[in-house]
C-alpha cells in the first residue's frame, strides 16, 4: 500500500511552514459535545484523511478549520498564527461538499474564475489558472456550459476545480464523492489523488468509508464521538489499530471480535477448541483477552493448515460482485466472513468456519491492542 | 413478445371527456356566440368577424385594457420585490417561523369580496381606521371621489391581499437551498448582495416564474375586490377588463360582442403568460460570459 505523502526534494511545498494546529479544541452546542478537547497538527503540503462514521464530528472539524464555526474553547493556529477569531474570507480556504455546489447561473469558466475575481487576481492569470485546472479535471470542453447542463459527476468536477484553482492554504473536502455512483466515485478518486497531493495545500479529506481512506492513503485520522482515536499512515493504522474501536472503524465490514483466553500454552477463541498459541501472541501472559479477526480471514472452507474450527448457522448470505459475505453469530457477537467467489447459502444452513491463529489480533479486556499479526501475514489491501 | 396497439388511448379517454365538459364545450359555446347575432333560440344570423371588429374599436375595451395593463404591471412591480424581501426577512426555523407563516397566510384565506368590504370600510375617511389615519396626516383622501385615491386604495388592497402568496412561494424556494451554498459563498468572500444575486435569486427562478404567472393572471382577471370597493368608480377610473365585460354581458345582455371580448381577453392572458415564461427562462441563462 503506497501512500500519497509527497516527498519530492526538487519541488518543495509552495507555502513553507504553513501548518494547521488544533490546540485543545472543544465545540459544544447546547448540551451536546461535538468535539472534545482535541489536539491535532497537520503539516504543510500534507494529505490527511478524516475517517469516522456519520455524526463522529468530521464535518464540525472541517467547519472549525475553515473558520465557519468558532470553537467553544481552545485555539486554532495557522502557520503559527492564532486564527481562532479570523473571519473565513481572510483565511484562504477552499471547501468541497457532498452536494454539488456551484453558482447556478455562471458558466463553468465563470464558476472557476469567480473566487479569483473576488480575490483581485488579474485577468490573464485567471485565464491561465482556470485553463490549467480545467485540463487537469477534464473540463476543457465544458467551460461554456451551465452547471445544470452537466451530469452529477461533471458538476462535482467543477466544484473540485473551483477549490483547486483557488490555490488555498487549506483545502477541505467533506465526503465529496458520496453522492456519485460507485463507478464514478472510484474513477474520480483515482483521478483526484495527484491534483490533491500536488496542490501544496494542507488537504483534509473527510470520509465515512474505510476503503476510501485506505485508497487515498496519507495521514489517516480516526475520529469517533468527537475525539481522535488514532492517527498515522493509512496502512499503519490498518495494520496496527490501537483499540477495538479503531479496528472496527478501519475495516468494512468491521473486524470480528470475540472474547477468549490464553492459558496452558493454548489459545481459546470463544467457545472453540483450544489450539497452540501462534508465534505473534507468545509474549502474552495467561488470562482473558478480546480477539479480533478480519472478515476476509474468516474462511468458510478449510485450507488444510492449522486452523480453529467454529460451527455456526448462516444468518444472512450476501453475494456482491465476485465476493460472498456470510453473517452469523458467534459466542454472542455478530460475525462476518468475506470470501472471494460466489457461494450461495441458505439462511440457517449449518456452516463450518475456519480461522488461522496467525491472523488473530489480541486486545486486552479494556480494548487496547496488545499484539497484531505480522506484516507478512497480512493480505495486501484491496 | 411485445404487442403494439392503440389501447392506451382508452386510458386518456376519461380525462378527455372531463376536459371536454369543463373547458372545450364552454369555450366553443363562446366561440359560437362570438360569430353570430342571436335573437332567439331559432333566430340567429352568422355575422363573421363583425363583433370582433366592433369590440376592438370600442373605447371601453381599449381604456379598460390600458387600465388593466397599468394595474397588472404595477402589481407585479410592487408584489414580486416586496414578496422576496419579506421571504428573506422571515425567520427560517423555530416557533417564530411557524407563527410568521400563519400570519402571512391569513389574507389568503379571506374570501375576495370580503377583502373588498374590509377595505371599503377601512378606507373610509369618517369611520375607517386607514382613512381616518391618512386624513389625520393632512392628506385630502377620499377613494370614492378621487380617482388617484381610488387607484391607490385598490393597489394597496391587492398588495395586502396577495404579497403573502409571493412571500410564501419565495420562502419555500429559499428553504430548499442547501446550507452548503451559503458556506461556499462565505468561503469565497461573497458579499450579502452577491449571495442574493448569484445564489438565492437564481435558485428562486422557478418559484418566481410561478409567482409572476399566478399574480399576472389573477390580477389581470381581478373583479370582486374593486367591484365591492369602488364599483369601478369614480367614473370609470377603476373599471378593469372583467368588470367591463360583466357590464357588457350581464348588464346589457350583448352576448355576441361579450363573447368576442371574452376570447380576446383570454388570448391576451395566454399571450402574456407565454411571454413571461419564455423571457424568464431566457433570463436564467443571461449572465453567461
Amino acid at each position: 500500500m503506497a501512500t500519497t505523502q509527497r516527498v519530492d526534494p526538487d519541488c518543495p511545498p509552495r507555502k513553507n511552514g504553513m501548518s494547521l494546529v488544533f490546540d485543545n479544541i472543544s465545540k459544544i452546542v447546547g448540551d451536546e459535545v461535538h468535539i472534545q478537547s482535541m489536539n491535532l497538527r497537520l503539516e504543510s503540503g500534507s494529505f490527511n484523511t478524516l475517517l469516522g462514521r456519520t455524526g463522529a464530528g468530521k464535518t464540525t472539524m472541517l467547519r472549525l478549520m475553515a473558520g465557519l464555526d468558532r470553537p467553544s474553547s481552545g485555539r486554532i493556529l495557522m502557520g503559527g498564527r492564532d486564527v481562532t477569531t479570523v473571519a473565513v474570507r481572510r483565511r484562504n480556504v477552499a471547501m468541497v461538499y457532498q452536494q454539488f455546489i456551484n453558482y447556478p447561473n455562471f458558466t463553468v469558466y465563470k464558476n472557476m474564475a469567480s473566487p479569483l475575481e473576488v480575490a483581485g487576481v488579474d485577468l490573464e492569470e485567471i485565464r491561465q489558472r482556470v485553463g490549467r485546472v480545467a485540463e487537469m479535471m477534464h473540463l476543457e470542453d465544458y467551460l461554456d456550459r451551465l452547471p445544470a447542463e452537466l451530469s452529477g459527476g461533471q458538476q462535482q468536477r467543477v466544484a473540485l476545480a473551483r477549490a483547486l484553482v483557488k490555490e488555498a492554504d487549506l483545502l477541505l473536502l467533506d465526503e465529496p464523492l458520496v453522492n456519485l455512483d460507485f463507478k464514478l466515485r472510484e474513477e474520480l478518486r483515482i483521478e483526484l489523488r495527484n491534483p490533491l497531493a500536488d496542490s501544496g495545500a494542507i488537504v483534509v479529506y473527510a470520509t465515512a468509508e474505510p476503503q476510501e481512506a485506505l485508497a487515498l492513503g496519507g495521514n489517516t485520522i480516526i475520529v469517533d464521538q468527537g475525539r481522535i482515536l488514532q492517527q498515522g499512515l493509512a496502512a499503519e493504522v490498518y495494520r496496527r489499530p490501537e483499540s477495538v474501536r479503531t479496528a472496527r472503524l478501519v475495516g468494512d465490514p468491521p473486524m470480528n471480535m470475540v472474547e477468549g483466553t490464553i492459558g496452558d500454552a493454548t489459545l481459546r477463541l470463544g467457545t472453540a477448541d483450544p489450539v497452540e498459541v501462534p508465534e505473534h501472541l507468545l509474549t502474552l501472559s495467561d488470562g482473558p483477552y478480546v480477539f479480533g479477526v478480519r472478515p476476509h480471514h474468516v474462511r468458510t472452507m478449510s485450507s488444510g493448515t492449522a486452523e480453529i474450527e467454529i460451527g455456526a448457522r448462516v444468518g444472512l448470505a450476501e453475494i456482491s460482485g465476485s465476493e460472498t459475505s456470510v453473517h452469523f453469530e458467534y459466542a454472542g457477537a455478530p460475525w462476518v466472513s468475506l470470501q472471494d467467489g460466489v457461494h450461495p447459502r441458505g439462511v440457517d444452513d449449518p456452516i463450518g468456519i475456519y480461522v488461522e491463529p496467525r491472523r488473530i489480533f489480541a486486545f486486552d479486556t479494556g480494548g487496547a491492542l496488545l499484539a497484531a499479526p505480522g506484516n507478512d501475514s497480512e493480505a495486501p489491501v484491496a | 413478445m411485445k404487442t403494439e396497439n392503440n389501447r392506451a388511448w382508452f386510458l386518456v379517454l376519461p380525462v378527455f371527456a372531463l376536459v371536454a365538459f369543463s373547458a372545450i364545450v364552454p369555450l366553443m359555446t363562446v366561440v359560437n356566440y362570438s360569430v353570430q347575432d342571436i335573437f332567439g333560440p331559432d333566430d340567429r344570423v352568422f355575422v363573421g368577424a363583425e363583433w370582433y371588429r366592433e369590440i376592438l374599436q370600442d373605447d371601453r375595451l381599449q381604456q379598460g385594457l390600458l387600465r388593466q395593463f397599468v394595474f397588472s404591471f404595477a402589481i407585479l412591480l410592487i408584489e414580486i420585490p416586496l414578496g422576496i424581501a419579506v421571504a428573506l426577512a422571515m425567520p427560517r426555523r423555530g416557533r417564530l417561523a411557524s407563527l410568521t407563516l400563519v400570519v402571512l397566510a391569513l389574507p389568503l384565506l379571506i374570501p375576495w369580496n370580503v377583502v373588498g368590504t374590509i377595505w371599503q370600510i377601512f378606507g373610509r375617511a369618517d369611520i375607517g381606521l386607514g382613512g381616518v389615519l391618512v386624513t389625520a396626516l393632512g392628506v385630502d383622501y377620499n377613494y370614492a371621489a378621487n380617482p388617484f385615491d381610488a387607484w391607490a386604495t385598490v393597489l394597496v388592497m391587492d398588495v395586502w391581499h396577495w404579497t403573502s402568496l409571493v412571500a410564501l412561494l419565495c420562502f419555500s424556494g429559499l428553504k430548499a437551498i442547501p446550507d452548503a451554498y451559503y458556506q461556499a459563498a462565505k468561503i469565497d468572500g461573497a458579499s450579502a448582495w452577491a449571495v442574493f444575486r448569484f445564489v438565492q435569486l437564481p435558485k428562486l427562478k422557478n418559484v418566481l416564474l410561478i409567482a409572476v404567472l399566478l399574480r399576472f393572471m389573477d390580477s389581470f382577471m381581478i373583479y370582486s375586490e374593486p367591484f365591492v370597493l369602488t364599483g369601478g368608480g369614480p367614473g370609470n377610473s377603476t373599471t378593469f377588463l372583467s368588470q367591463t365585460l360583466a357590464r357588457l354581458a350581464v348588464g346589457q345582455f350583448d352576448l355576441g360582442p361579450a363573447a368576442a371580448f371574452s376570447l380576446i381577453y383570454f388570448l391576451i392572458i395566454l399571450l402574456f403568460c407565454w411571454l413571461f415564461y419564455t423571457t424568464m427562462m431566457q433570463l436564467g441563462r443571461g449572465s453567461q460570459q
